[in-house]
């Protein structure tokens, strides 16, 4: 008779942890920056179909990085908890917090169920309000854990390097221009073994790039910035 | 499973239901049937009594396109038999960023419909990640319209109008719908409502092809004033209240409703013309352009 082999709970954890997190550290950065305007989301994207970045409603958006399959069905239910609760109440009342609470019971239950392999992603939801003091970002982890961001917020492959180029270089209530001058740069910064810094410049057509924008018109602040006016934008600052 | 009525609001940290996971429509409408049936129109018991007196009725809109556009205008008033139950009712929304929808009939179920509609298009261009076809916007509301009919057989009917910018095409079209939710293009201009008899005769004497936007607002005005001095249910300027109609403007750069103070400033011109010759400008009676 066999016996089945013990695993400790801290073991299985452990493993489903190191699962989720190889899976996510294959993929580019998504960087998300605060700017007087509103909240800046950019990423290293060779395609134009297959986003990361989206919209979910008025004044929220959402980024992921990790599996596009799973993080595209979690954006998915996204949009349709926020349009069905604004539906049914105001759209006043579709709010980042409670769309990221969702999230992190979802992922949190997925993780710790012992039958579904947890979700390789990483999620960013954020939420613009009337000033920049208002505005919300939160990271949301594979298991479900939800992190109150602040100024920027990075996840995904080099996280760590591509978070400390921000730290140098983020400034409070820069314009767009600069914002996104500072996140593709910090995207593109990167260190060999030897800890010297190898930049490369991210050519405008392999980024995605979208903003939150609180000067927008219209209730919907979600606004894509497409090649050509990124490098409109990007050609401002270099200037 | 908690929060599987998202319709009546899951609570805060509930986790998503399972079937919002699952690969699905792109439909919000199909999405509130499956979660929240009661929340869709067409759902809801029919009364088996007639009640067409006893919710408030939109009457008059009016459409027509211009070089490079379209725009919609809606008189203020509704009314509840032969009474007037608002004089400030919006009857003109935007449905998206390059199409706008204008209610004739039950004034409760319309705006419940455009919001519906709204929500539709919204739903899908996220989801998808483009927008629909302008015909496909078209059919979607020619769906929700079929959903109203037993309640537009006891009297409760709605029937709206639909205009937009067809990127594709590059043109202004409209789209007229019956209660039954039979859909038709229209060329040119065209009115629905009440007073639509009326503003349809004026649009035909005033309409030209090559109008610019200020004078295609002015000619719709001028159909609403006609329509108003004809039809008891449509609202003409109110210029003691200073309330006056609603003009949508949709163009290649998308639309927006027109500043309160230029509709004031045409209502204004209309009014003084009326004043000089109460039955509005003439139409020539020989044709125009020699040939």
């Amino acid at each position: 008779m066999s016996t089945p082999f013990y695993v400790s709970p801290e073991q299985q954890m452990k493993d489903r942890a190191d699962f989720a997190r190889k899976g996510i550290a294959r993929g580019r950065s998504v960087v998300a920056v605060q700017y007087a305007d509103g909240i800046l989301f950019a990423s290293e994207n060779p395609s134009q179909a297959l986003h990361k970045v989206s919209e979910i409603y008025d004044r929220i958006a959402f980024a992921a990085v990790g599996r596009y399959n799973e993080f595209e069905s979690l954006r998915i239910a996204g949009v349709r908890l926020a349009d069905m609760r604004g539906f049914s109440y105001d759209r006043r009342d579709v709010t980042a917090r409670s769309l990221a609470n969702a999230y992190a019971q979802t992922l949190g239950a997925i993780f710790s169920s012992g039958g579904e392999k947890p979700y390789e992603v990483e999620i960013f939801v954020g939420e613009i309000g009337g000033e920049a003091g208002a505005d919300q970002l939160y990271r949301l982890t594979y298991d479900g854990q939800v992190f109150d961001e602040h100024r920027y917020a990075v996840m995904g492959g080099a996280a760590d390097v591509v978070g400390a180029y921000l730290e140098e270089h983020y400034t409070e209530g820069a314009d767009l221009a600069t914002a996104l001058g500072v996140a593709v740069a910090a995207l593109g910064h990167s260190r060999n073994e030897r800890g010297e810094t190898t930049d490369r410049e991210i050519g405008v057509e392999q980024l995605e790039v979208a903003v939150l924008d609180r000067t927008r018109i219209q209730t919907r602040k979600f606004r894509r910035l497409r090649a050509q006016q990124l490098a409109s934008v990007l050609g401002a600052t270099s200037a | 499973m908690v929060g599987d009525l998202p319709g009546s609001g899951s609570l805060p940290g509930a986790r998503l239901p399972a079937s919002y996971l699952t690969p699905g429509s792109s439909s919000f409408v199909d999405l509130l049937s499956t979660h929240a049936p009661d929340l869709v129109p067409g759902r809801r018991p029919v009364p088996d009594r007639a009640g067409a007196d006893i919710a408030p009725h939109g009457t008059t809109i009016v459409s027509l396109t211009f070089p490079g556009g379209v725009l919609m205008a809606g008189d203020r008033r509704a009314t509840m038999g032969n009474l007037i139950s608002s004089r400030d009712i919006e009857k003109v929304f935007p449905a998206d960023e390059f199409s706008c929808v204008g209610i004739a009939g039950t004034a409760g179920l319309a705006v419940e419909m455009v919001r519906l509609f709204q929500l539709e298009l919204e739903h899908y261009e996220k989801i998808e990640g483009t927008t629909l076809s302008m015909q496909g916007k078209a059919n979607r509301l020619a769906a929700l319209i079929r959903g109203n009919l037993g309640l537009a057989m006891q009297g409760l009917a709605v029937v709206p109008l639909y205009a937009g910018y067809d990127l594709d095409a590059a043109a202004g079209r409209i789209f007229s719908y019956d209660v039954v939710g039979g859909r038709s293009e229209e060329t040119g201009f065209h009115a629905v409502g009440s007073g639509s008899l009326f503003a349809r005769g004026s649009l035909k004497k005033l309409y030209r092809p090559d109008l610019d936007a200020r004078t295609a607002a002015l000619v719709a005005l001028q159909a609403l004033y006609d329509a108003a001095d004809d039809d008891s249910a449509t609202g003409g300027p109110d210029v003691a209240r200073r309330i006056f109609p609603i003009v949508h403007v949709v163009t290649a750069e998308g639309g927006a409703r027109l500043p309160e103070s230029e509709v004031t400033a045409l209502a204004e011109e209309v009014v003084a013309g009326r004043l000089v010759r109460p039955d509005g400008p003439p139409a020539r009676l020989e044709q125009e352009g020699g040939a």
